[in-house]
């Protein structure tokens, strides 16, 4: 019997089995930001403890950096607290920093895959839920908290259970205007928001193998909005052509041995799996969310679900939900006006993802509707010269979005760019919890970066598809 | 007594309704712009405690019956979203501090991290969870007993049976939940695994 990639990978850094029966797993890759660790550094400090690893640690910021003026000292004199711990930390352990004055600094799961950081085969974990990420080149990748941050500094291990593996096969041809974020979009929907509790989920099928980089990465970041701690893909070609040439990648004789190890991490093909679940490319629409659980969502031609469409133990969570977004059932999605277009964030801030946009702006004079505030932030400030490198930004300005500096930005409200007051907000980030986007009443509708420039020139929200004229 | 073993947890209880409470939600973002965990208790569930007062009715942390309360009883998915440790912290620093959470689910990360912390989060299924909120909703005074040893759960005369993965309950009957000592320990094997991966060698 073959053996899945997760228990490969898991199995190979197991240093030990601890007394409690829990594993010790090695980590190969750290990335940290300013939010989750100055507690874990200081922890060190108190137990007079140091970095064991400190060249398999890797920093920048992103949760708190402004995206409108990177100057320092930031306006927000917390927020220039934390950084100045941040930089003090790394300069004292000697850990590698994608600074902003160096033109380096991004958000952490866009920077770590750009510099080639992220390699199939390796455990990688962060202080950030949306570690899964990185599980897109195969390999191993999850958000911890700030004590195990902690722990990882101390010994670059944790003490972890094993998960379960579920094999997620997605097969056929997405229609024109489908993404990566709606077939993720639709696997929440279908298996539900804590359905990969206890999971590592497999991503696979011809539709996932077809996709980039960038699309695998927005496909395996959304795994935790399912439950699911870990998602990944299995590496190939296409992992491979990405990687080459990065400035972490390994070159000349090394690549080649890189490779033979890399397709020896893959899942075998008579692997076990816990569970196998199979969905149709062509049953996927674009989706948008209606609700505040990234779950809670419909195609973009459909209506407000009654709360007897759900099972009994979901309908509190519905009924909540209409009351918060202000929505009724068998309303339609479409047509639902908004005040605020965001595209970027860590699930949809790469090259790629601005380059779809682009695309079909580029088709036609498209004006961002005058009541809505649209902003366009890369995912680090790499991607912001590749597309101000191809004049996007002057496509995206001259269309009525604003163009702003690397980070977060308002998928998370740690930074002075949120939603106000009851605000609707069509979002191409990963949460529409309540209050995420900054607002206590803030809502908002997740979908696709094409959903949102959509959204951004309909003034509401519309299907990406007619707005655009997108067809086969 | 070794003060770090969690081998029978008491106190009174607080019962918070609802599946999928994020942890955006225990605690709102703005106050993660903080390089401790420092003053979080008195934020905890913030936004859905304002809210809930402008329609005139009260969120159970700010209801005076469950002001003592050490034991958290939650539904579905407890924890879910955002990997910030500054929740279970912003609980656990929250009027005397939640010890114990028990609830039909929790969110992976936020189960990891409480255990960091101490906490045990224990599950029982939607009938069990049901009958302790109703009983600890009845007389907020009564103690909760969340017993690891046993594996159960009491409200006065009422007792269910609860689950916690095994390792996670060795952990804290022995006293070995702060893990940093216990990994440490194991310095030289980490070493030679470092070794043998290829691409920690650079391939």
């Amino acid at each position: 019997m073959g053996k899945t990639l997760y228990e490969k990978v898991f199995d190979s850094h197991t240093v030990a089995r601890l007394p409690s029966g829990q594993y010790q797993l090695l980590m190969g890759l750290h990335l940290i930001h300013e939010v989750t660790s100055p507690q874990a550094f200081s922890m060190l400090e108190e137990r007079k403890l140091k970095v064991m690893f400190p060249e398999r640690t890797f920093a920048t910021v992103d949760h708190i950096i402004p995206t409108s003026s990177q100057l320092r000292p930031y306006q927000d004199a917390l927020a220039e607290d934390m950084l100045r711990a941040l930089e003090a930390s790394v300069k004292k352990h000697g850990i590698r920093y994608f600074a902003p004055e160096n033109g380096e600094q991004g958000i952490v799961h866009v920077v770590g895959p750009e510099n080639g950081l992220t390699q199939p085969g390796m455990t990688i974990c962060c202080g950030d839920s949306h570690t899964a990420t990185h599980g897109a080149f195969g390999a191993i990748a999850f958000g911890i908290g700030t004590s195990q941050v902690r722990d990882v500094l101390a010994t670059q291990t944790l003490s972890m259970d094993k998960l379960k593996v579920r094999r997620i096969e997605v097969s056929g041809r997405l229609g024109p205007g489908v993404t990566a974020k709606d077939v993720i979009l639709y696997i929440i929907n279908r298996l539900g928001v804590n359905g990969g509790v206890g999971f590592a989920y497999e991503y696979a099928g011809d539709t996932i193998a077809r996709m980039s980089m960038d699309e695998r990465m927005t496909v395996c970041n959304m795994s935790i909005e399912g439950g699911a701690r870990c998602g990944y893909i299995n590496p190939d070609a296409v992992t491979y052509e990405y990687l080459k040439g990065r400035t972490y990648a390994p070159k000349a004789e090394a690549w080649e041995r890189a490779l033979a190890y890399w397709e020896s991490v893959k899942s075998d093909a008579d692997a076990r799996y816990d569970d196998v679940v199979k969905y149709r490319a062509e049953d996927i629409e674009p989706m948008v969310t209606w609700g505040i659980t990234p779950g809670q969502s419909v195609a973009v031609g459909g209506t407000i679900p009654a709360a007897d469409a759900f099972p009994a133990d979901q309908r509190e969570s519905a009924e909540e939900a209409y009351k918060y977004m202000a929505l009724q059932p068998g309303q339609p999605i479409k047509g639902q006006k908004i005040d605020v277009a965001f595209i970027g964030s860590c699930t949809n801030g790469r090259r790629s993802d601005f380059e779809a946009v682009v695309e079909v702006l580029k088709a036609g004079r498209y004006k961002v509707a005058p009541h809505v505030q649209a902003l366009v932030v890369p995912g680090s400030m790499q991607v912001k010269r590749e597309l101000q490198a191809r004049g996007w930004d002057k496509i995206f300005t001259a269309a009525g979005f604003q163009f702003r500096e690397a980070g977060c930005s308002m998928c998370l409200a740690m930074n002075p760019d949120k939603l106000k007051g009851n605000q609707l907000s069509a979002s191409s980030s990963n949460r529409n919890f309540k209050g995420r986007q900054g607002s206590p009443t803030g809502r908002t509708l997740l979908m696709s970066p094409i959903m949102v420039a959509a959204a951004a020139i309909a003034g509401e929200v519309a299907d990406a598809r007619q707005v655009f004229g997108i067809h086969s | 007594m070794d003060d770090s073993k969690r081998i029978v947890i008491k106190g009174q209880g607080i019962v918070l309704h609802g599946n999928d409470i994020d942890t955006d939600r225990i605690i709102p973002a703005r106050y993660l712009r903080t390089v401790t965990f420092e003053g979080l208790g008195d934020h905890a569930f913030e936004d859905d405690r304002a809210q809930l007062g402008q329609q005139g009715r009260v969120h159970p942390f700010d209801d005076a019956k469950f002001r003592n309360a050490t034991v958290l009883l939650v539904n579905k998915n407890f924890g879910c979203g955002s990997s910030r440790e500054h929740a279970p912290q912003a609980l656990g620093r929250w009027q005397k501090g939640i010890r114990a959470i028990v609830g039909e689910s929790f969110a992976e990360i936020f189960f990891g991290n409480c255990v960091s912390l101490g906490v045990p989060c224990v599950t029982a299924d939607a009938a069990s969870i049901e009958a302790l909120q109703k009983a600890v909703t009845a007389d907020a005074t009564v103690t909760v007993t969340v017993d690891l040893k046993d594996k159960t759960v009491s409200v006065g005369a009422l007792r269910v049976p609860v689950r916690i993965p095994e390792g996670v309950r060795q952990q804290f009957l022995d006293g070995r939940w702060d893990t940093t000592g216990e990994l440490l320990a194991n310095r030289d094997a980490i070493v030679a695994l470092a070794k043998k991966l290829p691409y920690l060698g650079g391939f």
